[in-house]
Parts: structure tokens; C-alpha cells; sequence
């Protein structure tokens, strides 16, 4: 029964979201009072449906409902109840229900927090999101039905991918989804400008914070799902430049340039037509990226098992909404050229150079993605294009990016005097580059070419970053109080210099051993003891391990004890690794336990990982420069 | 379908997270070992969803690992090595493709598009070096 | 030309390119050898270790040549296909056990009925490798010359024998 409601009120939130569609854009063009306020009653209703709909999904799995197919593949009697909610978002049909869900709350919070925004200009945006969901309803009802029966009903389930079987699961999904549907709100701005044909100051102001808080959440699901990769997978990377992975940091390294370049057109109006574009790019991606996972088109451990009907479903969305938009930018974006200017020393200098060199990083990481599909197409030869060339390729923009990141934060816009400038920037720059080249030797002992670029770049941004602040805070009485915006900036760019120190570090100083080790046995690593005491049987809720015990001892001095385990769950009975981690501030020990060798002996795996918890600070303290810049007051509602 | 079916069924019989350690000796010169070690990371596992074989539990990972190590103790180079490996699994077995005709715009394309897109900045600059600097709009700014 | 029409270009371009990819399995990788001479190599039989077979036995007729394990599920899937193909057709299957225990390939193939000319004991893998092969089964054919023309892998059965080797093979025998 319950099945069969949530299945109505997806029907139900479809006819709301095509009312929120079509009613609001027709009113926008004969300025139709009553039409357009549909919009607002249609998203909250649209909302409010889609939202029971999850919730019965919730409820089936919660109570062992196997006569639904879905939570019969996914869900198992014996599974925790807390895997047994997050198994609802594991697998297409109810990851695909929850982006829906997401979705719609963007829109409702659009609909609710812009009291500033022209109405005819709102109808269109809620207009647009409401087709955008439309879309996404359609497919999920015609191709991908969570509530499909399954009649006899299983006396048990599938069991959920032990893989998933863990907190990370819990968080990842949706806060990733939240960023990647958030980029929709940004797509509608621009589709809504561009039907209305004009495209202001305003228009930037009113969009900048909800693509400030969708690339927030983005930051962070990107860095929890990097984050659980790590400690999950066994094998102690943080990044794989896998498909799926590319398909989320594409809408990233995009929208960041586009939260740039509205800085630009809030404040002076330019590059009005590049922004349009870029918010159209940003979520293009997002739908790309959903493409590329649930079409079964690219290999990937993370791509969702699904087959080719559904691709091309999401790829006929992906044409209309795409081309659509882009046509209309064809129609539109000439007329949008404004006729100021800048010297060649000055803020929007920077920025256009932050964009430039973000798109080329996307347009790579776009490349190498597709690169083999295109190369196979051509020729039928498969090439393949793994982490050996995405770091390469990656570095080419991205090391001048860093470096410039520090000078333009105290470029002042229009037109920028040298002296000050450079009195202000050359002891930061000397203190950055020696710190850049002794810090690593202090610490670790040696520093080579591209250490010291990174530790330079590092040392330079994180410098840089806090001058302001710095100087503000000495400053503080009188008219120099740094705004939210300018402390936001600074920040989201000390995240992004935390960010390339630990990268730096780990990649330079990593150090794994893989030996095979017999109880009793003790290995060095990095000046740490590692003596496997034992291994033995230890029993979980629904799996059977493996455990090694690890005891720790640096210098004589006990550390940790670790307990690797190779599980084996009940019912998919595969192995499972779940690795030993040490973490602490400034550097992680991971032990792993590999295969039985025989004669009693185990591989292991052993790495000391300097200074990789300040990748995922990094990025956290990216996403809180956002939510501070966000707090500003130009951004707030109007006083009632 | 079908064939879809078999090489899933196929690619089940791999484990999926353990990672993988030879059963055999490491290399005892550790100049060697750290070439191996270098070598399998950037060797695909060819049944397996984007690993590499050093990663990889998978039986085709450990023959090819052996392999290596067999082509490595008889002294050929890595070059040799992954000839070896391409003629027999094609392009696809490299993480890092080789230069070659096809693979040419892979290694040029980063380098190709820095360049583009400084043309186009600098394209950019000089149109807005050109015209009138307006005060125009006075919004909320940084403090300078 | 409008430059603003640039980005909708290479979206039109790009949007038949993924509808094409689409139309491919991403884990399918092509052989190698397509066209080229086959891998020589030389086993032991299975069933007598002092008898030998391998790449001379292709010369001078068409061959099958089918890489299978007592381990494998699909292998399992085809082998009644495969005896049927033995009896109703004239080209030879050999077949190479690929990774598996000899006692056990023995065993199943007496039970299971043999549909192989020869079968050769390929227990390390070490000739799977050299043919590329990268899962079990894998069936391919050899012509008259030795040269791999086709290679399948997956489970052989009716609608593949028809649709892609029956095509080849009455090519080769004009």
C-alpha cells in the first residue's frame, strides 16, 4: 500500500511540476499576475509530494518491504537500520528519487528567500526549474520506477554492496547532490534572463549566493567522497581520476569560475555574456556527469549498474535542455557586449585569467574523460587515459592559477598603481618562496623542483590569504572592517593553500611498503615500528573478519594499536578490506591486510601518509569561505 | 546481452577491494624494485573496472604482474616491457599512453589549449585596455 | 558567423558521439591479433601430458580455437552449444584449459561430454596472456593460414555463431 502512494504522489508532484512549468513562463511573457504566482503554491505542492514519495521509499526499507523490487536488490533482513535508510539512495532508482527531491527543495527555497527579485523575472526562474523537474520525474516514473513490484515478494534481499555499507555512504550522496542540483538554480537565472532579454548588476547580485552555496556543498561532498574512497577502498589513494569522480569535479572547477566571474559582473557589469555561459555550463556538466554514470557508457567502480535505455533517456533531456539553452544564448548574448573597460593591472585582469585557466582545467579533464570513447569511435582502437596523464594535464593550468591567486586579491578593481602594489606583495613573495624551500627541507629533509613549486605556491597562497584579514583585524577601529565578502575570499583561498600542502606533502613524501609479514614479525616505515601481534577471527553484525592486530612503537615509545580486517559479509560474500588508520593533524599511518600467503604468513600493506588530513581541511575550509562570503550584507533580504 | 552477462560474470570471480601482493619475491635490487613497482601502477587491469595490476587481486593481474616481472629479470626495458604488454591487450593496457600518432594530441592537447586561451585572454585585455575606464556603479567594495 | 553559435556547435557535434558510445560495451576490448598471424605456442594435452598441441595443428584449415575453465560460469553456459557445433559442422574446435587444474578439466569434460579436437593445458595462464585473453570464455577463429580472424568474448551461443562467425567463415571458405 504504502509502495503504491509513493508512487501516486510522484504522479501527483509531476502534474504540480509541469503547472510550475508552463503557467509561470506563459504569465511572464503576458505579465499575468495570478499565472505567475502559480509558481510559488506549485513548488511547495510539487515538494511536498515528491518528499512523501521519499519518505514511503524510507518506509519500505525500514520495513523490510522485499515485494518492492528495489529494496529487494538492495536491502537485506539483517542489515543495520541505519544502512537500511542510506541503502534508499544506493542505487539508481532512489539516488535518482532523492536528486528529484533535492531539486525540488532548491526550488521551494528559491521561491521562498528572493522577496527582491522583479516578480516576471522569478516566475521565469521557478518556470525553468519546474520544467528541469518535470524531466527528471519523467524519467524516473517511465525508466527508472522505485516502486516497481516485485510479485512473489523475496523472503529476503540482495543485501546492500558491502562497499556501501559504511557512514560515508550515509553523507556523500546527498550533500554531493545538493551541490550538483544546486547548479540548477544558477542554469534557471540564466535561461530567465536570457527569455527576458535582459541581464543586469541585479541579476548577478541575486544569483551569486545560490551558486555560492551549491559549489559549497559541492566542495564538500567532493571531499567526503574522496574521504571515503580512502579509508574505504583499502588502498590508501585519495583521488583516482575515475569517470565518475571527473564527472563531479568538471561542475566544480566551472563553478568556481562562474562564482568569479559574477564578481566581475556584479560589480561592473562585464562579461556578462561569458557568465550566462558559464552558468549554463556548470549545470550541463551536472547533467553530463549524471549521464555518464547511470547510462552504463564508461567503466567505473563507482558507475551504477544500469543499462542503455535509461542513457538515452538522459541524454535526450541532456540535448533538449542543452541546446535549448545555448540557442537562445546564440540569440542573446550579442547584444549583451557592455562598452567599459579595465587596465591591464587590475582586478578583472585576474579574474578573466582565473577563468581562462579553470575552463582550460575543465576542458582537460572533459578530454580525457571522453577521449577514449571519441578515439574509439574513430578508429575502434581503445586508448586508454588514466592518473599518469590527469596529473600531468592537470598541473599545466593549474600551477599558474595558484600563483596568480595571490596577486589578485589585492588587485583593486578598474585600475590598479603599481607601487603600491608591488610595496605591498614583494615581502609576502620573498618570505613565501624561502619558506617554500625550507619548510620541506626542516621538516622532511629534502625539497626537488616540483616540491618546492608546490610548497612555494602553498606558503605564497596562504600568506597572501591572510593579509587582509590580518590587516584588518589592526586596523579595527575606525571605517577599515574587512566586509563578509572580503573575508569569505580570503578564506576560501586559505582552504585552497591547506589544500595544496597536504597534496604536496603526501605525493612527495608518501612512503608505502608491501611486505609479507608473519605474526611476530615487526616492519619500519618512517621511523615507525609496525609488528603484526596476531591474526584473528572477530565476528560483526553481518560479516565474519579477518583481523590483524598492528602495535605501533616509534622510537620504543608505544603509538597505536591498529586492526586492519579483511570482512566477509553474509550474504554477497565477497572480501571486503577495511583498513587500520592512525589519523592525527599532520599525518596518517594506514595498515592494510592483503592475502593469506600460506605458512602463516599475511601481505600487508603499510603507508605513512605526511599531512593528508589537510587535503579534506582544505576543502572544509573552502566551503566555510563560502558560507562566510555568503553571510554578507549586500546578499541579505531587505528590511520588512 | 549476453555478452554482456559473461564478461560480468567473468569480471565477478575478481574480488573487488583487496589489493593485491605477489606471492612471489620482490625484486632484491632496489633500484629494480622501485622500476617494478612504478611499472605496475601504470599497467591497467584489463577485466577489472579502472584499477591498475598492482592494485588488483584479479588472476589476470597476477599473471601479468609475473609477466613483468619475468620480462624485467630477463633485462628487457620498460619500453620493450610495454610492447610486450600492447601488442597483446592493444593501447588500452597503459595508463599513460604512449606517443604515438593517436595518442599525440593527448600529450600536446594541455599545452595547445594554454596556449589558445592565452590568445584569447590577451584578445580579451587589449580590446578593454582600449575603452573608457567609467566610474559608473559604486557597489559595497573590499577595503583597500 | 555569430562566435555566440560556437558553444551549440560542439554540443551538436558532441551529443551523436555519446548516443554512439552508447551503442558500445565499454568492457569489451578488441583483440590484437585480428588479421594477424595467431600466437604460436605449444601445451601439453590435458588428458595426456605426453601428448602436444598448439599452433601448427591450424595450419591448412579453418579452426576454432575456445580458451575455458572448469571455474567459470559462462564456460559452464556454452559447452552444450559447443558440442552441438562439434557434431553438426566440419570446422575442428581446440580448446586451451586456461588456469585450471588438470583432474578437474579431465573430469568435466567426461562428463560433460567433449566437443574439442585437442585440448591443450594452459594451467598458468601463460598462453592466455600471449592471445590477450582477459576473461573466460573467449572463441576464436583461425583460418587456413594460421591468422586470427574473429575473436568472441562471452559465452558462445546460436545468435552469435550465426551473426558474426558463420558470416566470416563463408567468406573464407571462397
Amino acid at each position: 500500500m504504502i509502495p503504491e502512494i509513493g508512487h501516486f504522489a510522484l504522479i501527483l508532484a509531476l502534474s504540480l511540476a509541469l503547472c510550475q512549468g508552463v503557467l509561470p513562463l506563459v504569465g511572464a511573457q503576458r505579465n499575468d499576475t495570478a499565472m505567475m504566482s502559480v509558481a510559488r503554491t506549485a513548488a511547495y505542492g510539487q515538494f511536498l509530494f515528491v518528499a512523501i514519495s521519499f519518505g514511503c521509499l524510507i518506509w519500505a526499507f525500514v520495513h523490510d518491504d522485499f515485494s518492492v523490487l528495489y529494496v529487494a536488490n538492495h536491502s537485506q533482513l539483517s542489515l543495520p537500520i541505519g544502512y537500511k535508510v542510506s541503502a534508499v539512495w544506493s542505487a539508481h532508482e532512489g539516488s535518482l528519487l532523492m536528486w528529484i527531491l533535492i531539486l525540488s527543495g532548491w526550488t521551494v527555497a528559491v521561491a521562498r528567500f528572493s522577496s527582491g527579485v522583479p516578480k516576471v523575472l522569478l516566475a521565469r526562474v521557478l518556470g525553468v526549474l519546474g520544467l528541469l523537474s518535470v524531466g527528471f520525474l519523467l524519467f524516473e516514473l517511465l525508466t527508472s520506477n522505485a516502486f516497481e513490484r516485485l510479485i512473489p515478494a523475496a523472503i529476503d534481499g540482495g543485501d546492500l554492496n558491502p562497499l556501501l555499507q559504511d557512514p560515508g555512504l550515509a553523507i556523500h550522496p546527498p550533500i554531493l547532490y545538493i551541490g550538483y542540483v544546486g547548479f540548477s538554480v544558477a542554469f534557471a537565472y540564466a535561461v530567465a534572463a536570457m527569455i527576458g532579454g535582459d541581464l543586469d548588476q541585479n541579476w548577478a547580485r541575486w544569483m551569486r549566493p545560490w551558486t555560492i552555496v551549491a559549489w559549497m556543498f559541492l566542495t564538500v561532498g567532493i571531499a567526503l567522497g574522496s574521504w571515503w574512497a580512502y579509508y574505504e577502498l583499502g588502498w590508501g589513494g585519495w583521488w583516482f581520476w575515475d569517470a565518475v569522480e571527473n564527472a563531479s569535479f568538471m561542475p566544480w572547477l566551472v563553478g568556481t569560475a562562474l562564482i568569479h566571474s559574477l564578481a566581475v559582473t556584479e560589480r561592473r557589469g562585464l562579461f556578462k555574456s561569458w557568465t550566462l555561459l558559464l552558468s549554463i555550463s556548470a549545470f550541463s556538466l551536472s547533467l553530463l556527469g549524471t549521464f555518464l554514470v547511470r547510462s552504463g557508457i564508461i567503466v567505473s567502480v563507482h558507475a551504477f549498474a544500469t543499462d542503455p535505455t535509461r542513457g538515452y533517456f538522459i541524454l535526450g533531456f541532456l540535448g533538449i535542455v542543452v541546446i535549448g539553452a545555448l540557442a537562445l544564448y546564440a540569440w542573446r548574448a550579442p547584444s549583451l557586449d557592455s562598452e567599459v573597460g579595465f587596465s591591464p593591472l587590475s582586478r578583472e585582469t585576474f579574474l578573466l585569467l582565473n577563468n581562462v585557466l579553470l575552463v582550460v582545467a575543465a576542458t582537460l579533464v572533459l578530454m580525457g574523460t571522453l577521449a577514449p570513447l571519441v578515439v574509439e569511435m574513430i578508429n575502434g582502437g581503445k586508448i586508454s587515459i588514466g592518473p599518469p596523464w590527469f596529473e600531468v594535464a592537470f598541473l599545466v593550468p593549474t600551477i599558474p592559477l595558484v600563483f596568480l591567486l595571490g596577486l589578485g586579491m589585492h588587485t583593486a578593481w578598474r585600475q590598479q598603481s603599481t607601487g603600491p602594489w608591488i610595496r605591498l606583495l614583494r615581502l609576502p613573495v620573498i618570505a613565501a618562496v624561502v619558506l617554500g624551500i625550507v619548510l620541506p627541507l626542516m621538516f622532511y629533509g629534502r625539497v626537488g623542483l616540483l616540491l618546492g613549486v608546490g610548497c612555494t605556491a602553498a606558503a605564497w597562497i596562504v600568506i597572501s590569504s591572510l593579509i587582509q584579514p590580518v590587516r584588518s583585524w589592526r586596523r579595527r577601529k575606525g571605517s577599515a572592517a574587512i566586509t563578509r565578502s572580503a573575508l569569505g575570499m580570503s578564506i576560501a583561498h586559505l582552504g585552497m593553500g591547506f589544500f595544496i600542502i597536504g597534496v604536496t606533502i603526501v605525493s612527495a613524501f608518501g612512503i608505502e611498503s608491501d611486505r609479507a609479514m608473519r605474526p611476530g614479525e615487526t616492519l619500519e616505515v618512517a621511523g615507525f615500528d609496525f609488528e603484526l601481534r596476531e591474526i584473528r577471527q572477530v565476528q560483526g553484525p553481518n560479516y565474519t573478519a579477518i583481523e590483524g592486530v598492528v602495535e605501533v612503537r616509534r622510537d620504543g615509545d608505544f603509538v597505536t594499536t591498529m586492526r586492519p580486517q579483511k570482512r566477509q559479509y553474509l550474504v554477497q560474500r565477497n572480501w571486503m578490506t577495511e583498513a587500520g588508520i592512525y589519523p592525527s593533524w599532520n599525518k596518517d599511518l594506514f595498515v592494510a591486510l592483503g592475502d593469506e600467503l600460506g605458512d602463516g604468513a599475511w601481505s600487508v600493506r603499510i603507508q605513512y601518509k605526511p599531512m593528508i588530513r589537510f587535503i579534506w581541511i582544505g576543502a572544509l575550509v573552502m566551503a566555510l569561505g563560502g558560507l562566510v562570503s555568503v553571510t554578507d550584507r549586500r546578499y541579505q533580504e531587505p528590511a520588512k | 546481452m549476453t555478452r554482456r552477462l559473461a564478461i560480468m560474470l567473468a569480471a565477478m570471480l575478481v574480488t573487488v577491494s583487496a589489493f593485491a601482493i605477489d606471492t612471489g619475491k620482490a625484486f632484491d635490487d632496489p633500484v629494480l624494485q622501485a622500476r617494478y613497482e612504478h611499472l605496475i601502477a601504470e599497467v591497467r587491469c584489463v577485466t577489472c573496472q579502472n584499477q591498475n595490476i598492482r592494485d588488483s587481486n584479479a588472476f589476470i593481474a597476477a599473471d601479468l604482474r609475473r609477466e613483468i616481472r619475468r620480462l624485467m629479470s630477463e633485462g628487457k626495458s620498460d619500453a620493450e616491457i610495454k610492447e610486450f604488454l600492447v601488442s597483446r591487450y592493444g593501447d588500452f593496457v597503459l595508463y599513460r599512453p604512449r606517443m604515438s600518432g593517436k595518442t599525440l594530441f593527448l600529450w600536446i592537447a594541455p599545452f595547445a589549449f594554454l596556449l589558445f586561451a592565452a590568445f584569447a585572454f590577451v584578445r580579451v585585455l587589449r580590446h578593454r585596455m582600449m575603452l573608457p575606464i567609467d566610474a559608473e556603479t559604486t557597489k559595497e567594495g573590499e577595503a583597500q | 558567423m555569430n562566435k555566440y553559435l560556437l558553444p551549440l556547435i560542439v554540443i551538436v557535434i558532441l551529443i551523436p558521439v555519446l548516443i554512439l558510445g552508447l551503442q558500445k560495451d565499454p568492457r569489451e576490448l578488441p583483440s590484437q591479433y585480428i588479421g594477424k598471424p595467431a600466437p604460436e605456442f605449444d601445451l601439453p594435452t590435458v588428458q595426456d601430458p605426453e601428448q602436444r598441441m598448439g599452433s601448427a595443428d591450424f595450419r591448412g584449415k579453418i579452426s576454432l580455437v575456445n580458451f575455458w575453465g572448469t571455474w567459470c560460469v559462462g564456460c559452464r553456459a556454452e559447452h552444450n552449444f559447443l558440442l552441438q557445433l562439434s557434431r553438426e559442422q566440419d570446422i575442428p574446435i581446440y580448446s586451451v584449459n586456461y588456469r585450471d587444474q588438470r583432474s578437474k578439466a579431465i573430469s568435466w569434460l567426461a562428463q560433460l561430454g567433449n566437443p574439442y579436437v585437442a585440448t591443450g593445458n594452459d594451467e598458468d595462464g601463460r598462453v592466455g596472456l600471449d592471445w590477450g585473453v582477459y576473461g573466460a570464455p573467449e572463441t576464436f577463429l583461425v583460418n587456413a593460414d594460421g591468422h586470427v580472424m574473429l575473436r568472441y568474448a562471452g559465452p558462445m551461443n546460436p545468435a552469435v555463431w550465426e551473426d558474426q562467425f558463420l558470416p566470416r567463415i563463408a567468406e573464407l571458405k571462397q
